[in-house]
């Protein structure tokens, strides 16, 4: 079978191969890529990055892999829930909210913990502000609605002194990545702005202008960091091969350069109460 | 020096020049002011059709709100390198709300959201109420002549409703680089074509200049001499414009001023000639008066005086004296014997055979024609003494070995001799006192013959004339022919 297949990869087309890998039903979930959903939780805009992670995986896999990216966490999580995805690398806050129809497949490890925090950061002209207060009547970025350092976090903060970003700021808007709350604040669209702690340290690798440009005014209490997650029905097979590659990446020099690229350590199988403090805020703002 | 005394060979060129960069800067001014004009409307055009790309694009994030959308699509233009002469160079971008308060721009620290777009810089005021009287639909232009800014002012409107103004803001810096530019590159072709011109105009001018120039000079010199024919003759002679018919004016007039000279020297020297002969016969005739008597005297005295040895010594000396006066006096006053019989061929050729002893002294070569064959009606005598005389002194003149000719025509009921020789040449200053007695001093002969030849001449109604340069000397004798009766 295999030789006689073989020799049909030779010598036919790649149209008419698809049709019989098709038929053949057994093989089929090995031939169909692996759907990983990324947001911008990290720096998902480094295509080179991103080539070279694909590569890796598919090695590691033994399938082919697709990475699919959308304008906002809502439009990944909507895939995902509708089985159109396997995988996703989200932010705590819609796996809180979607606990339930999903799978926690690892947990990256930032500085030595699977933590991360939300920052709170203005231009770096304005040396006065240490907390949110200052920023009442200002404008203020937020990076997409469903991010728990980029907005929940805020939220809950400004719930906590009777306000909610409409009353408290004289304008704000989502510029749906961390990245883009740091050139705004950076350029002065904004005088404040909420991002991932995580992905503001790894630019200041990547791009110090930017991040200089930027100063940190406050820093939250350490949340869970962004979960690798798996649809519930996965497949045992498909999820621990995942999970087993994903963890194994440290070792090994191509995974390490990887990891070194995403300013983490590795990742770990985590636990779904890592997440908790984010359940409790959302809770709290939304009154679930 | 003033100007008007610069000669025409720098004024016509130096005219020419102040008229070509005259020219050229009037046309170099008016195509740069034209280029200026094409780059700014350019400019207008390339910000209206930009302004209202971004309008159309800025529609939806901003039926959205999408504030951050709204600022990476107006903010896009400076991401990417652009010339800074890109007509994409609009270093501001405002978006106004309906309610005239900035929305969001590309300097988002100097036009802070929500503040009111009037109050950011003074700039704005005018632009902003002009907004505020007539919103408009189109993009306008707002050249406002104390801003640094050329402003465009797009409205972004979905389905007619106004959701805000673009305003574009260029800095007038744009227009400078472009212009110097425009004006290196026209100063550079405009050099070259100038070097080129003006090079071509002073070779024109100096060459039509030159024959002026030497026309002047040569009048110039006219009465305190007549210039030689070669060091006036003006290239342009041949032709029929103003120049060319000058020089042949000015041509003529040396011509007629060089004939009516030497007219004027002929006539000298001949008067001359003519009062020395009358003064030589006067004096001639008074001498001879007394010599004779004297001469009788001492004749008589020797046929009938005592014979004193003393005495007769003295009377000697006294007659020889008085008979070498008598001779002097005798050849100056030369007589023609007209009354001889007519010229024969034989005449002539016996003065040939005369002369034999001569030329062979010289060892000198004789061409000798005679056209002379009947019986011609001029007097043997003085025409034979006339010959011997010129044929003498150029036989004396000739280098041994020398050669020299002698033609005896009939032509025109004349007789004309002519004697040429190629020995030494008579120098210019001689050639004017040539026929005088004793113009010159010669070891031989006593000075007097061509002053005879040329009596005798005169009394044959004819014409003499000596033309001498090196190498050859020639007489020319003219004889008119007398009425046949």
């Amino acid at each position: 079978m295999d030789a006689k297949r073989r020799l049909l990869v030779a010598t036919l087309a790649t149209g008419a191969w698809a049709g019989f890998a098709r038929s053949s039903e057994p093989r089929v979930r090995k031939a169909l890529p692996v759907r990983i959903g990324l947001t911008p939780v990290f720096l998902n805009d480094q295509m080179g990055f991103l080539q070279g992670w694909k590569e890796y995986l598919e090695s590691r896999l033994q399938r082919p892999l697709e990475f699919v990216q959308r304008q906002t966490y809502k439009g990944i999580m909507d895939l995902l829930l509708g089985g159109r995805l396997d995988f996703a690398w989200i932010c705590g806050y819609p796996y809180v909210r979607h606990r339930t129809q999903l799978r926690l497949v690892a947990v990256p490890v930032f500085k030595g913990k699977p933590l991360y925090q939300s920052y709170l950061i203005v231009p770096a002209e304005d040396r006065n502000t240490m907390s949110i207060e200052p920023l009442r009547g200002k404008v203020f970025a937020f990076s997409d609605p469903d991010s728990n350092s980029g907005h929940l976090y805020i939220q809950y903060l400004l719930h906590g002194m009777g306000e909610t970003p409409t009353t408290f700021f004289s304008r704000t808007f989502f510029t749906s990545a961390h990245r883009k709350v740091v050139e705004a604040v950076a350029a002065g669209v904004a005088q404040g702005g909420a991002v991932d702690g995580y992905v503001w340290e790894a630019l200041l690798g990547l791009q110090p202008d930017l991040t200089n440009a930027t100063r940190v005014a406050a820093r939250s209490p350490f949340f869970g960091h962004t979960p690798f997650v798996a649809r519930r029905d996965i497949s045992t097979d498909e999820f621990a091969a995942m999970q087993a590659v994903l963890l194994r990446m440290d070792q090994g020099l191509p995974g390490q350069s990887l990891l070194r690229r995403l300013s983490l350590d590795r990742f770990i199988p985590g636990e779904p109460r890592l997440f908790d403090s984010i359940a409790q805020m959302m809770r709290t703002v939304h009154g679930g | 020096m003033r100007l008007a005394d610069l000669s025409f060979r720098y004024k016509i060129p130096l005219r020419g020049s102040v008229l070509i960069v005259a020219t050229a800067v009037a046309v170099s001014i008016s195509l740069i002011a034209r280029e200026y004009d094409d780059f700014k409307r350019d400019l207008i055009d390339n910000a209206e059709s930009m302004g209202r790309i971004l309008a159309t694009t800025l529609v939806t994030p901003m039926l959205h709100d999408d504030l951050w959308r709204v600022y990476e699509i107006i903010n896009s233009p400076f991401q990417s390198k652009l010339r800074p002469d890109s007509p994409l160079s609009a270093d501001l971008l405002v978006i106004v709300d309906p309610l005239l308060r900035v929305y969001v721009s590309n300097q988002p620290k100097r036009f802070p959201m929500l503040a009111e777009a009037a109050q950011v810089v003074p700039d704005f005021k005018a632009l902003i109420d002009a907004l505020r009287q007539a919103p408009g639909d189109d993009p306008r232009v707002f050249d406002l002549k104390a801003s640094q800014h050329l402003y465009m002012a797009t409205p972004i409107l979905a389905d007619g409703v106004l959701l805000g103004t673009l305003v574009m803001g260029y800095p007038r810096d744009i227009f400078l680089p472009r212009l110097f530019a425009i004006i290196r590159r026209a100063g550079v072709v405009t050099l070259g074509v100038l070097l080129l011109v003006i090079a071509a105009s002073w070779y024109w001018a100096q060459r039509f200049a030159e024959p002026l120039v030497r026309l002047a000079d040569c009048m110039g010199r006219v009465g305190a001499e007549i210039p030689a024919d070669i060091e006036c003759r003006l290239e342009m002679q041949d032709s029929k414009d103003e120049i060319g018919r000058l020089s042949a004016a000015f041509q003529r007039m040396v011509l007629d001023l060089r004939e009516k000279a030497e007219l004027e020297k002929q006539v000298v020297v001949s008067e001359r000639l003519a009062a020395l002969g009358r003064l030589s016969a006067g004096i001639a005739h008074e001498i001879n008066n007394p010599l004779g008597g004297m001469l009788n005297a001492i004749s008589t005295f020797k046929r009938h005086g005592q014979e004193d040895p003393q005495a007769a010594k003295t009377l000697s000396l006294l007659e020889r004296g008085l008979t070498q006066i008598k001779e002097t006096v005798a050849a100056l006053l030369v007589e023609a014997r007209l009354e001889s019989h007519a010229l024969a061929r034989q005449d002539i050729e016996d003065v040939r055979t005369l002369l034999q002893p001569d030329l062979s002294l010289k060892r000198a070569r004789l061409d000798w024609h005679n056209d002379v064959v009947a019986r011609t009606p001029l007097p043997s005598t003085p025409v034979r003494q006339i010959l011997i005389n010129l044929l003498l002194n150029a036989i004396h003149a000739l280098d041994p070995g020398g050669r020299l000719a002698c033609r005896v025509a009939l032509r025109d009921r004349a007789m004309t001799i002519t004697v040429e020789n190629n020995g030494r040449h008579i120098p210019p200053e001689r050639l004017d006192h040539l026929f005088e007695p004793f113009a010159h001093d010669s070891p031989e002969g006593h000075g007097l013959g061509l002053w005879v030849t040329y009596q005798i001449v005169e009394q044959l109604g004819g014409r003499i004339e000596a033309l001498s340069q090196p190498g050859e000397t020639r007489f020319i004798v003219t004889l008119p022919l007398p009425e046949p009766a």
